[in-house]
């Protein structure tokens, strides 16, 4: 008797449980894959509710590193992709995985390091130099390592730099392999200096030891942009609502949001839709 | 450095301030968790028990891989579940990849071994004492099921805690698969991987800190219960 009892309230717990999901799963929604510097510098908290506002569409992000976002909407896992890293998405575009490229908004890469400062390159404005200075005195570094926006931008600093990687690597130079915090928190932990968009590093709470020591390159840009994934190769994409998420992005409203995100008095994206190069 | 009065304040202003965005979070944790522990449990038992009375060829074999799978290392099984479910794997077509149902199903594979596996020494240790007892009252090993299993509630209920503590405490499976997605698939573990990232370390303790109070409530109540409907049934 007992038991039965049982197994009916668990039965229909189950039930219940399942209806207020399968309720959830009937609204309107599409799914964005971008990346961790977008989320974690909280820009969506704003962008995002806006837009459902607006439209009654809700967007559900997926914040991992470019290239694995770029991997999730190849799958079929996505409607549209908003990452940044132009030579990753021109690619995307090239084989057929993305309708067109638009671009949305920039900000800009700085270096932050530990105070000691052990390369000596606080205030420099030659990244490059600054880069090939952390290498000749291998002062530690933490490198995202994970075909990300920002680690792919680090990878062609080294470049910039005349630093063969391969070659110098060794204790020094440390893959961590994750999102953009958790590389903060590792060069805070470890004294060592890092490469991170501006926009996570003015929301990061942990800063703890760490400060911009370069900034101000020209080669330090960050340009995002945001594809809708082409329906043609992935039939389940939803092309109307991804499409309506792309142009209010785009529009002057939905720029002019983007432009207000402000943490203290820093503004940490700004928009640029209308710049046909970027 | 880490103050304690942080973590204390945290704790506070998350349940008094954000309290609604909180208490999502925690619900949509014990739904996915509660789910599939359930489950596992109606799938898991008997199948434990079945594989305590029945002899077939291999059953050594099952026995051993069961116990293997018991530390199945949940982001192998959440990368498999991911390909499985991905709009281009075997399953896509059902839409499930990023939702709670996808947590809840990653959630039932690592804790259902550890229910067959634990159900099934507590059932055959069982048999070994009411083997001649049900015999003689005419009952197969197949019919016996159903008996053992009610007698061994009690110790069933912490084997059936061991799942939940796996599936609480588990993030790596349900942040593959789930994605994280703030407001549908934010549980209270991957809140906390999200919340370390952002150098939010007060916040991030302070929702362990619910996280692990919620699980020792749980438990106390099981507890409890087990404890009064033993001595209802003079088993104390």
């Amino acid at each position: 008797m007992l038991r039965r009892t049982f197994i009916q309230a668990a039965a229909s717990a189950l039930i219940a449980v399942g209806l207020s999901w399968s309720a959830h799963a009937e609204d309107r929604f599409i799914t964005v894959a971008s990346t961790t510097s977008t989320q974690d510098s909280g820009l969506f908290n704003v962008l995002l509710p806006a837009f459902t506002a607006k439209t009654g569409i809700t967007v559900k992000v997926i914040a991992q590193g470019t290239g694995q976002a770029l991997d999730t909407a190849r799958r079929g896992d996505a409607d549209v992709v908003f990452v940044h890293a132009k030579a990753q998405e021109l690619k995307f575009l090239a084989d057929g995985f993305g309708v067109k490229r638009y671009p949305v908004m920039y900000n800009d890469f700085v270096v932050v390091g530990p105070k000691s400062d052990p390369a000596g390159i606080g205030g420099s404005k030659d990244v490059a130099a600054a880069f090939k200075a952390i290498a000749d005195k291998k002062a530690p570094f933490v490198s995202r390592g994970d075909k990300s926006g920002t680690n792919t931008a680090e990878l062609n600093l080294w470049k910039a730099a005349g630093v063969d990687l391969q070659a110098v690597r060794g204790d020094w130079y440390r893959e961590i392999g994750q999102g953009m915090g958790a590389t903060l928190n590792t060069a805070n932990a470890m004294a060592a200096y890092t490469l991170s968009d501006r926009g996570t590093w003015i929301a990061f709470a942990n800063k703890g030891d760490l400060g911009i020591v370069v900034e101000g390159d020209k080669k330090l840009f960050n340009q995002y942009g945001v594809m809708l994934v082409n329906p043609a190769k992935i039939p389940t994409v939803k092309v109307n609502d991804g499409q309506a998420f792309i142009d209010w992005l785009v529009s002057p409203e939905g720029q002019a949001v983007i432009a207000g995100y402000h943490i203290g008095d820093k503004q940490l994206f700004f928009p640029n839709a209308n710049d046909p190069n970027a | 450095m880490l103050q304690d009065m942080t973590i204390l304040s945290s704790v506070l202003s998350l349940l008094g301030g954000d309290g609604g965005r909180l208490l999502e979070i925690v619900l949509l944790s014990l739904g996915v968790t509660i789910t599939a522990v359930v489950c596992a449990g109606f799938v898991g038992l008997p199948l434990g028990a079945g594989l305590a009375l029945v002899r077939f060829p291999g059953r050594t074999v099952v026995i051993v891989l069961v116990n293997t799978l018991m530390g199945f290392p949940p982001v192998v099984a959440g990368l498999v579940i991911f390909l499985l479910l991905s709009r281009s794997g075997p399953l896509g077509g059902l839409g499930l990849l990023f939702t709670p149902k996808a947590m809840m199903i990653a959630q039932f594979v690592l804790v259902l071994p550890i229910v067959v596996a634990l159900s099934r020494q507590t059932i055959e240790d069982l048999w070994t004492e009411y083997r001649d007892h049900l015999t003689s009252l005419g009952a197969g090993r197949l019919g016996s099921i159903p008996t053992l299993l009610w007698d061994a509630r009690f110790s069933l209920v912490t084997t059936m805690l061991a799942g939940l503590g796996r599936a609480s405490a588990e993030v790596g499976a349900i942040l593959i698969v789930g994605g994280n997605i703030a407001g549908f698939t934010r549980t209270m573990t991957t809140s906390i991987a999200l919340e370390t990232s952002k150098g939010d370390l007060p916040l991030a303790m302070a929702l362990g800190v619910i996280l692990m109070s919620l699980t020792l409530a749980i438990n106390g109540l099981a507890y409890g219960i087990s404890r009064v409907g033993a001595r209802f049934s003079g088993k104390s």
